[in-house]
């Protein structure tokens, strides 16, 4: 329905305007936080889509770290430092990998597809570990990025990021949702159902995998190079499993019902992480564990499913999906 | 238009829908279609009876494009569809209903029907720029494919239904659900496998009469494999019995039905016939347990 389309759209406006106001009065360690989180939740996204098709990727780190060393190497080596531009070879980094390794892997299902994904990511980490031209294990430090030629003074810097990562965000979780209530997203969903009808009606299932895991690559690309020039450093961990598990945690949490949960769940991660860790450095996971078992006990479909059903319930039941 | 083929509008006396000439297959020492020639007009109603592992799902499979006849031509409306791969013959107007319903379970009818009408669309890639890009990110619930969903599910008398998770509805209408699918894309032949398997004897006749009912007003070459033979002579207007991978009978149900040979090695219906040691010898049953199963 064209209404559900718009309200997307303005749901989207509204909460850039929204973030883009409070990021204003925030203090700079949130930001950070919430820039960070951002990124956390295009890596997550890219996830989700892959999760409605019925695949879950265990090595999403694989295209978060390439696309982080695409933008960052060509930032440190070449001066090229403007975000947009970076952020566009990023994108592009983790679109080609992904279309290298998608023909590869879409024939597997299950454990096997998580594991293969898992596989080549840590063929990255050890390849890029050994690599010392680029900083070998040790990683490398990449400049400030500039903003179409304007480069912003320190104080500034942070919350022009910020604001960077709102409007990616934002308008990658309004192209999700119109993806997902599209008819490609709907042939997903059947396919994580019944992978034979679909078939049998004359779709391809290699093909929506595919597509769904080049677009994951574009959103892990994006976030790779956002997560890269919020820390100013980037090094192979970006590719190791624990790297990777994080991405699936946030995607659980956030369930696939709705886009915005996604950043929600990576934010919320990411505080219950930054105050676990500041005030039990020693035991920080076993917060952030019981938290995800809180979640999963009483929301099993993750954290959206809560305002996914409650608009079910108020709108008429002909509507599925949420915001 | 969502379909990339348009109906099948038979002229008086016109080319057979489906085709099949000399269509041979073996399974190693396993003769699953010996040399079957078959004809179907448009609008038919065609039964396929044979005991199991005769050939019937063989033969469904070639048609369909899961299996490769070693020998043999397939043509459907004038086109040479053998080496055609599932998807591309699905697409050309070959779609099939499943014995046990395939549906996509916590989905709605609604929603079923409408990744039948999206998937027959051959990908999303059609249009390149703007235009295209439009069309990809349009809602699902919307424009024609809607109407054709709801229009399939109203002339199935299933509107009721629409919204309500499948897993949740009754046998029958999951049968209906899984047949109207198929029917959706606009086939130029359907095959309907086993559609009264599985539904309770009372209720067999009125789930066929709505089936037929529904395709009461298409062009569509109807083939159903069928195990019950008061269906196959109350439904249809031609039978093929086949015995051993080839076509023993092929008449109306009626004549099949009383055919001394049929009567013996597929109804079992011949007075004190024995089975003959041909019969016990020949049954393949390397190939149907698992196709037929689907």
């Amino acid at each position: 329905m064209r209404r559900a389309a718009l309200m997307a759209l303005l749901s989207a406006l509204v909460a850039a305007v929204l973030l883009l106001g409070i990021g204003l009065v925030l203090p700079a360690w949130l930001l950070f936080t919430m820039t960070k989180a951002a990124a956390y939740g295009l890596v997550a996204l890219g996830i989700v889509t892959l999760m409605r098709g019925g695949l879950v990727s265990f090595g999403q780190g694989l295209i978060y770290c390439l696309g982080a060393y695409a933008s960052g190497l060509l930032a440190s080596r070449t001066g090229i430092t403007d975000i947009f531009v970076l952020l566009g070879i990023g994108a592009l980094a983790g679109i080609l990998a992904a279309g290298i390794v998608a023909p590869l892997i879409a024939r597997y299902r299950g454990i096997f597809f998580a594991m293969l994904t898992l596989a080549l990511s840590m063929v990255l980490y050890g390849v890029l570990a050994k690599l010392t031209f680029i900083g070998g294990s040790d990683g490398f430090n990449v400049p400030e990025p500039t903003y179409l030629g304007h480069a912003p003074d320190l104080a500034q810097a942070d919350y022009a990021l910020y604001a960077v990562a709102v409007l990616l965000s934002v308008i990658a979780a309004a192209l999700s949702r119109l993806h997902f209530d599209s008819m490609a997203g709907l042939i997903a969903l059947a396919v994580r159902e019944n992978e034979l009808r679909v078939e049998y009606l004359g779709a391809s299932v290699f093909q929506v995998t595919v597509r769904n895991f080049v677009i994951a690559g574009a959103l892990g690309g994006l976030g790779g190079t956002l997560n890269g020039f919020a820390l100013g450093h980037i090094d192979p961990f970006f590719s190791y499993w624990t790297t990777s598990g994080e991405f699936v945690f946030i995607a659980i949490l956030a369930g696939h019902a709705s886009v915005g949960a996604v950043f929600l769940a990576a934010l919320a991660t990411e505080l219950v992480r930054s105050f676990a860790n500041q005030y039990f450095p020693e035991s920080w996971q076993l917060f952030l564990g019981a938290f995800l078992l809180l979640v999963m006990l009483f929301l099993p479909n993750g954290i959206g499913s809560l305002w996914a059903r409650l608009g079910r319930r108020r709108r008429a039941p002909a509507e599925g999906g949420g915001e | 238009m969502q379909h990339d083929h348009e109906p099948a509008m038979p002229a008086a006396g016109a080319a057979p829908v489906l085709e099949a000439r000399g269509l041979q297959k073996r399974f190693g020492a396993v003769v699953a279609a010996a040399d079957i020639d078959v004809a179907v007009p448009a609008g038919a109603r065609l039964s396929l009876i044979g005991a199991n592992g005769a050939g019937k799902t063989t033969f469904v499979n070639m048609v369909t494009g899961y299996l490769k006849p070693d020998a043999g031509r397939i043509v459907l409306a004038g086109r040479d569809i053998t080496a055609l791969g599932p998807r591309r013959i699905t697409r050309l107007g070959v779609c099939r209903s499943f014995q046990i319903p395939q549906l996509c379970e916590p989905m709605s009818p609604l929603d079923n029907l409408l990744v039948a009408v999206g998937a027959g669309r051959g990908g999303v890639a059609a249009p390149g720029g703007l235009q295209g890009l439009a069309r990809f990110f349009q809602p699902a619930r919307s424009g024609p494919a809607v109407a054709a969903a709801e229009e399939m599910l109203a002339r199935f008398d299933l509107g009721a239904y629409a919204d309500q998770p499948v897993n949740e509805l009754p046998g029958g209408v999951r049968k209906l659900i899984d047949i109207a699918m198929a029917l959706v894309r606009r086939p130029r032949v359907l095959l309907l496998d086993e559609p009264t398997s599985g539904v309770s004897t009372d209720e067999k006749f009125p789930l066929m009469d709505r089936v037929m009912a529904a395709l009461d007003r298409e062009e569509v070459a109807v083939l159903f494999v069928e195990h019950d033979m008061d269906i196959v002579t109350r439904y249809s207007d031609r039978v093929l019995a086949f015995y051993a991978g080839e076509i023993i009978a092929d008449d109306r149900p009626d004549e099949v039905l009383s055919d001394p040979a049929v009567q013996k090695y597929v109804t079992g219906t011949a007075a004190a016939a024995p089975a003959p040691a041909a019969a016990v010898a020949g049954e393949p049953d390397g190939e149907g347990a698992d196709a037929e199963s689907r």
